[in-house]
């Protein structure tokens, strides 16, 4: 296949891809929407600072902590670099999901008020429905939801007789009428939506989102989740134009228990403290206490180090490939994908059939097999994939079904692969006796 | 223990025509679970009558293991007595569905049922004979998973 990066020695830096499993399966990891697997420059840095300079960052003097503190804030430097935004403009949490808790907490409670309306979307992952519905609980304002554009009438549905052509190629994108008319009818406060879905694939029009909120909103705020985004294209938040941006290290070759909010630095300043305690503080006296500076105003407590300083390793392995050829390399597998599981009988895909405008995360469902099962047919061949609601029921509820399989794929996948998990499909249709 | 031991014709059967599958008209109790982790759902209508469970029901959705094991469960009880059905265990399940070996991942899905109709039984005698009668039921249905 023409690339444009060398998979092997990609493959090579990931230990784990050499494991067998299941009775000596070579293992195929698409599980890539939860968590990927991470190269060994990930973590080396970690074992390196704990081996080697391990200690509490920013206020010692003594040189461990000096070299500690700059691994740290390096690697605020890298991840600010990688979005295009300033470093007092990233903020270290533990995950997206904290991220949007954050600014749920911090700035949601100061500016959301009775009559208000929250404006999400049919396709969002739990972490970014909950926060917003205990946020309008607790304001007495509205959470109301832009749709997808789904019909349920086997418009995406692949492999049987008339449907490999026409339609559905838009299915599971987002109705921006909804937007528009909310814009124009309600006091919406906040725009809080997916850069591209966890189920369906589908990458939003973030861009024309923000513009439409600059245009027709009354100071509406645009929320951009970024888990599954940031992991697979390039993103820049100036282009973006949004207010926030969300996303977590452990998406992207990162380890787990370090997300990332960006905001724009003015607004991170009007905010007030989301956790209160050490080194989020200039001054403290017994009864009131000063912020400390952006960013560290939203890190209390003494943050995760060593996992920080591995996302650090991440992001320089992520640009030295390049996001550009990353999200090609992608579009390549996806192209691939989505070809072959056209010839697979009865399977019902849910997103888009065209490569564009999605990545390569694949919803389905296969005849009346349940997801379950299926996981656990590939799983016997060392497939790794996902079934279930995926922290998306709102969206399983609009689909009209309970649970989906899920393949999410990354850079270290292959169309070898692919092939093996196509082949594990038929067995799976032959074992539940599918005609 | 391989997926073409598992999904053999007898449990791909209770998937696709589950034998009392559906509702009864008035049952003493209804009750519903659902495993959070993976969303299996089943829930069970019976109607219990001189200590015997007269008539059941489920109904629900999920894999083939949970619906089987539900389908399964209900012919097992049916007509049996109170002390009887208070004394099935988890063994008793998995040996019926022929899975005595199933792994930690799909073993929720075979005891969902189970657990479902374990707490019908404990809300049908805490209501009739009181909580102390009936507390070690409901232990028993929490402890399964």
């Amino acid at each position: 296949m023409l690339s444009m990066l060398d998979v092997e020695r990609i493959r090579a830096d990931f230990p784990i891809l050499g494991r067998r499993v299941r009775d000596g399966k070579r293992l195929i990891y698409f599980d890539n929407a939860a968590t990927t697997q991470k190269p060994k420059q990930v973590i080396d840095a970690i074992y390196n600072y704990y081996m080697n300079y391990n200690a509490n960052i920013h206020r010692a003097v003594h040189q461990l902590s000096e070299e500690a503190t700059e691994a740290y804030e390096g690697a605020r430097a890298k991840v600010a670099r990688f979005i295009d935004a300033r470093s007092d403009e990233v903020v270290f949490v533990r995950n997206a999901t904290e991220a949007i808790n954050l600014v749920a907490y911090a700035w949601g409670r100061a500016n959301i008020r009775a009559g208000d309306t929250i404006l999400v979307s049919e396709m969002e992952h739990h972490s970014n429905i909950v926060p917003w519905q205990m946020l309008a609980r607790e304001k007495g304002a509205r959470l109301q939801y832009i749709r997808i554009d789904y019909d349920g009438n086997g418009g995406n549905s692949m492999g049987d007789a008339d449907g490999g052509h026409g339609g559905g190629g838009d299915a599971g994108s987002l109705v921006l009428d909804d937007l528009h008319h909310a814009l124009s009818h309600e006091s919406v406060k906040l725009v809080a939506i997916s850069h591209m879905s966890n189920v369906l694939g589908t990458i939003n029009p973030v861009e024309e989102i923000v513009e439409v909120c600059r245009d027709k909103g009354k100071g509406t705020m645009v929320l951009v989740d970024g888990a599954q985004s940031a992991p697979h294209m390039p993103i820049d938040v100036k282009d973006i134009g949004c207010d926030f941006f969300a996303f977590s290290a452990h998406k992207m070759l990162g380890p787990t228990g370090v997300g990332v909010l960006y905001a724009k630095r003015d607004i991170l300043d009007s905010m007030h403290p989301f956790i209160g305690g050490g080194d989020m503080i200039r001054e403290v006296h017994k009864y009131d206490a000063s912020w400390n500076d952006l960013p560290w105003k939203f890190e209390a407590g003494t943050p995760n180090i060593a996992d920080v300083i591995g996302f650090g390793a991440a992001i320089d392995y992520l640009s030295a490939i390049g996001m550009e050829n990353i999200r090609a390399y992608e579009h390549q597998l996806t192209e691939y994908m989505l070809s072959r599981l056209r010839d697979v009988k009865g399977l019902r895909l849910y997103g888009s059939r065209e490569a564009g405008g999605r990545g390569a995360v694949f919803s389905f469902n296969l005849a009346d097999i349940h997801p379950h099962d299926l996981a656990t047919i590939l799983d016997e061949d060392g497939i790794a994939i996902r079934s279930g609601h995926h922290c998306a029921q709102p969206l399983m509820e609009r689909l009209g079904v309970a649970a989906t399989s899920r393949a999410s794929l990354y850079i270290y996948n292959t169309r070898e692969e692919i092939d093996r998990f196509i082949e594990s499909l038929e067995r799976a249709r032959l074992i539940f006796r599918v005609g | 223990m391989s997926s073409a031991d598992i999904y053999r014709e007898i449990i791909l059967d209770y998937y696709r025509n589950p034998r009392n599958y559906g509702r009864l008209e008035s049952p003493d109790v209804v009750v519903r679970d659902t495993n959070p982790l993976c969303g299996d759902e089943v829930e069970m209508h019976i109607k219990f009558e001189d200590g015997k469970v007269k008539d059941i029901r489920f109904n629900g959705k999920g894999c083939a293991i949970s619906q089987a094991s539900a389908s399964m469960l209900t012919e097992m009880v049916m007509g049996k007595s109170l002390d009887e059905v208070k004394g099935l265990g988890k063994q008793d399940i998995l040996e019926t569905l022929g899975l005595p070996n199933l792994g930690p991942a799909r073993i929720k899905c075979a005891l969902l049922s189970l657990k479902v109709f374990k707490l019908g039984v404990y809300s049908y005698i805490a209501e009739r004979m009181g909580e102390s009668e009936a507390a070690s039921i409901k232990d028993e249905a929490s402890r399964l998973f």
